[in-house]
């Protein structure tokens, strides 16, 4: 027979602004915590073995892989999801542009890239095309081919340093 | 550019030629809010109170029979709340209604490493897995059938009892015209062969789904799946449960690619197990299973004779493929005529041969992926053309323009062309790459290879047979100006859901965000056949466009009468309408529904779609018919480092035939995103297998089944062609599948062009590349690929005359002689 008691870990941390306590069994994974403890499926997985970006949440500030941390090692962290993006109802200018430049297709991995693209955009608020393809290298999209995550990765940026931005017509109607 | 409606059989007659507002414009879709905030609900996001966890017992043998199975020590497992096992499910199921060849779990014996065997429902995933791991099953291990030559030549064991002998799963044999005469007339006969090796979707969401019976005892289930109604149709055959009980919701695909068009395994089985246990029941595969589920690409062997004249000029094509098909029907013998039907919709072919063989093999099942069953030929067309034009010495552009096929024709195996802008596709992107000074004038190590293609917008026939419509679509108009219209489409990320707002805001004058789309529900939507063969835009557009056109009409006629002015005489625009004459004299929409309801009572009107009939009348015709045809054609420039034999695509130069933008920017989208997956196929991407008698999947992980990252994709320089097509709503055509057909050989050419070697078979590897470059730098031919063919006994012809040579589009009368 096997050993059916679990005991649940006990930890507080701070997520999405807000200090939350959160009690898990202890080998979960953050992302397990999120979606499971926490019911917040605003992050998604694609392997749950980090090989595909998908789960990515900001801990501190800095992109990690929901799927490779421990839940308990987010104790007196804190951590950014998907839905702490927004303000209020205001969404965050990575959000508007990648809805608006059709980013988002399946908007399975969606999640994951927004996290990573704000975190490059807070170390590097003018990031050229080599930069942020090389920021984004550890994400993965079926659907894009990833020129339109540019994008709206570049809108967003120009749009938060406080400049005008649109998609040029060649990216929108193709080339003439 | 379409200013006015294209609608088919009379639809979109109202329109007054007045500018497009909606269609054609960049819109956000109307599920982007959804996405970017991670707010859209995939399967796996849906939890329900009490529910299970199940998982799957897969097997780990390739072939073999099943002698036993004990679930005693799993059932005993505390929290395991049901096991259950082939017997329970027996009846089978397969979406094709020529290949039931799947149970839910594997009754008699097993056909693949991954089969599933039992399946189990417990209180957490962790329990679940524990559980299936305490199932014991005996197996008697038997012959494994490898790949496509074994499998024509070892009849016994065979995987399927049902076929064309052995372990054959499907034959065909089509003739159209006169061969021998074509080839007579021929200056020039080539052969060659190719292989194409198999894939798969990759879709980062893995499949998952939710069961559960609602307290009156009727199902519901929620799934990844881009074919709710198939899937429908599948749980009441095999839960032996009347369809009025049974709802499918397809939630939002995260990726589908065609992966999610089966019914599977998994749905089936949770149904069961809710049904059992009375609690809602839910599976999300691991990605490892995602990969044994697969349905992809079909590794194919091609032998391809063509005939030109000097000129390039087309006299007569012998085409034939060599499917290696997994352990399933799937889609198979769909997917092995589409690799003989698309051939004839490019080029003039005059005559025109196809013989096409599926096999089984003990792997997992293929079926369709993106561009189903026409990639391969296409990659090994176009590679043939682009050597025809070097030893012709023509350019490959010039050649291929001289001879496109007509709009509004009919080929050689009956399939009917609609508007056809090839031609312009070929030439913006041969100006815009700079061709003409790029072509054969490359330095050493960098080339440009040319590359065309073709697609289907929409089967003409649906998988079961049947005349009813492929598409429905219901509006509903609330008297406070609201719209709701539901369709069973299903949203895959391609934008399916906002292309049903645009094109009722389009007709209805409205802001497609004042919209309410409900899809994909068989409770609540008309039935669309799903989301597969490019057939969305053009079949639920149509659907939509007619369902809008009969709110308009009854508007107006409330309108008209209440200002007194001739219906012909109103527009809708910006939620109004109004005399086109005098556009104060108008009314809001709210109050012209509410006008509408007064008069007509409560406004709610359908639309459907059904495709035009085919010319085609003989056996094997009901593939390929389409009601329009996208065009592409792409121009790869490489750099190809000679002493890794590493291939680097600097930039793709595209150019699609799209009919009319309903949304241009999406467009781009699937243009780019099928760039981006042809990149992947032509250069790593590829399903392999090792070890135990090659049959274990080499790289059923995310990170080892290599698939390209951003540091691996290419520039993309996009060029939309609008030649707007008839059939189409608005004349819009597909922009799904499209794209992605002419980038591998295009890559192929490219690499020819930069290092003289012919790369006759993707993925394109360093390994290939090397081996072909030692080969010529012995004075050989440099060329690496398959030598030769399998001996296969092909069945006497299908003869059919050609349109040119007087046919009906039926079979000819059979005569006694053999070829």
């Amino acid at each position: 027979m096997t050993e059916r008691t679990k005991q649940k870990a006990h930890i507080e941390f701070t997520l999405n602004g807000e200090r939350v306590e959160a009690a898990f069994a202890p080998h979960k994974t953050l992302l397990e915590v999120l979606r499971e403890d926490l019911g917040l499926m605003g992050t998604k997985h694609g392997c749950e073995l980090g090989e595909c970006g998908t789960c990515a949440v900001l801990m501190d500030g800095r992109s990690v892989l929901s799927c490779l941390v421990l839940g308990l090692d987010t104790e007196d962290r804190s951590v950014e999801t998907i839905e702490g993006m927004a303000e209020g109802g205001r969404l965050h200018p990575l959000q508007d542009t990648f809805a608006d430049t059709g980013a988002a297709q399946c908007g399975y991995c969606t999640p994951g890239f927004l996290l990573v693209a704000k975190e490059l955009l807070k170390n590097n608020p003018r990031p050229n095309r080599d930069e942020i393809k090389e920021a984004l290298s550890g994400n993965l999209c079926r659907c894009t081919g990833y020129i339109k995550i540019y994008e709206a990765v570049e809108m967003a940026a120009a749009r938060m340093r406080g400049e005008e931005a649109e998609l040029p017509k060649e990216s929108i109607y193709g080339y003439e | 550019m379409g200013t006015n409606r294209n609608g088919n059989e009379g639809q979109g007659k109202a329109g007054n030629d007045v500018p497009l507002k909606v269609v054609g414009k960049p819109f956000r879709k109307v599920d982007a809010r959804g996405k970017c905030t991670g707010q859209t609900k995939f399967a796996d996001d849906i939890v329900l109170p009490r529910m299970l966890f199940a998982k799957l017992l897969r097997s780990h043998e390739p072939h073999a029979r099943i002698l036993s199975i004990d679930t005693s020590r799993a059932e005993a497992l505390p929290g395991v709340l049901c096991v259950i096992t082939g017997r329970d499910l027996p009846i089978p199921y397969g979406i094709l209604p020529v290949s039931q060849d799947e149970h839910t779990l594997s009754i008699e014996k097993v056909r693949f490493i991954g089969d599933p065997v039992a399946a189990v429902a417990a209180v957490d995933e962790d329990t679940a897995f524990e559980a299936i791991n305490l199932i014991e099953v005996e197996y008697e291990r038997l012959q494994t059938i490898t790949n496509i030559e074994e499998a024509v030549m070892v009849d016994e064991p065979r995987i399927h009892e049902y076929g064309e002998g052995g372990n054959v799963h499907k034959k065909v044999h089509l003739e159209f015209g006169d061969l021998d005469r074509g080839f007579k007339e021929a200056d020039l006969v080539r052969e060659d062969i190719f292989f194409y090796e198999g894939n798969t979707h990759l879709p980062m969401e893995q499949h998952a789904s939710v069961a559960h019976f609602d307290p009156d005892g009727k199902l519901t289930l929620w799934s990844s799946t881009q074919t709710p109604h198939y899937v429908h149709r599948a749980l009441s055959r095999v839960l032996e449960m009347p369809a009025a009980h049974i709802r499918v919701i397809a939630t939002p695909n995260g990726g589908g690619f065609g992966g999610k068009s089966d019914p599977f395994n998994h749905e089936v089985a949770v149904c069961e197990l809710s049904r059992r246990t009375g609690r809602p029941v839910k599976i999300t595969l691991t990605r490892e299973e995602v990969f044994y589920c697969h349905r992809g690409r079909h590794p194919v062997l091609m032998k391809i004779r063509t005939g030109v004249k000097k000129d390039g000029a087309v006299t007569a094509m012998d085409f034939e493929s060599y499917l290696d098909g997994g352990a399933y029907g799937s889609y198979g013998v769909a997917s092995t005529f589409y690799t003989g039907a698309l051939q004839t919709v490019t080029y003039e072919v005059p005559r025109y041969r196809f013989r096409g063989v599926r096999v089984f093999t003990n792997k997992p099942p293929c079926g369709p992926k993106r561009g189903h069953g026409t990639p391969q030929p296409r990659f090994g067309l176009e590679i043939q053309l682009d050597k025809i034009a070097d030893q012709l010495g023509l350019d490959p552009a010039e050649m291929r323009l001289k001879h496109l096929v007509k709009p509004y024709s009919v080929t050689a195996n009956y399939l009917r062309i609609g508007s056809m802008g090839l031609g312009p596709c070929i030439e913006k992107i041969v100006a815009g790459s700079d061709w003409r000074n790029k072509h054969r004038k490359l330095p050493y190590g960098k080339g440009v290879g040319l590359a065309c293609s073709s697609y289907i917008c929409g089967a003409g026939l649906p998988i079961y047979w049947n005349s009813m419509p492929h598409s429905g679509v219901q509006l509903g108009l609330d008297r406070q100006g609201g719209v709701r219209v539901q369709c069973g489409s299903t949203d895959i990320g391609q934008g399916s859901d906002s292309v049903l707002a645009y094109i009722v805001a389009e007709v209805l004058g409205i802001d497609p965000f004042d919209i309410r789309v409900v899809t994909a529900d068989t409770d609540l939507t008309p039935v669309d056949l799903g989301s597969y063969s490019s057939r969305v835009t053009l079949m639920t557009g149509n659907a939509a466009l007619q369902a809008a056109e009969r709110a308009r009409e009854l508007l107006a006629i409330a309108v008209a009468e209440k200002l007194s002015v001739p219906v012909l005489n109103l527009s809708f625009a910006e939620r109004r309408v109004f005399d086109v004459e005098n556009p104060e004299t108008g009314v809001t929409f709210a109050e012209a529904v509410v006008l509408a309801e007064s008069k007509f009572g409560t406004i709610g009107t359908v639309g459907s779609y059904t495709p035009p009939r085919s010319p085609g009348k003989f056996k094997g015709a009901g593939v390929g018919p389409s009601p329009a045809y996208s065009y592409s054609a792409a121009i790869a420039e490489v750099d190809v480092d000679p002493s890794t034999g590493f291939v680097k695509v600097e930039r793709v130069w595209i150019g699609h035939d799209i009919g009319q933008s309903i949304n241009p920017m999406l467009v781009m989208g699937q243009v780019e995103g099928g760039v981006y997956m042809g990149l992947g196929e032509a250069l790593m991407e590829e399903m392999t297998y090792r070890a135990n008698r090659n049959v274990v999947h080499k790289f059923p992980s995310l990170l080892e089944y290599k698939s390209p990252t951003t540091l691996e994709m290419c520039d993309v320089k996009t060029y939309l062609i609008e030649d707007a097509d008839p059939n189409g709503p608005f004349g819009a055509k597909e922009a799904g599948q499209g794209p992605l057909l002419p980038v591998m050989p295009a890559v192929a050419n490219a690499v020819y062009d930069a290092v003289g070697v012919r790369i006759d078979e993707v993925p394109i590897t360093p390994e290939k590349v090397l081996s072909a470059l030692r080969e010529k730098a012995k004075g050989k031919e440099g060329r690496f690929g398959p030598k030769s063919v399998p001996d296969v006994q092909w069945p006497q012809p299908l003869k059919v005359l050609t349109p040119d040579e007087g046919g009906d589009g039926r079979e000819m009368p059979s005569v006694a002689v053999h070829s």
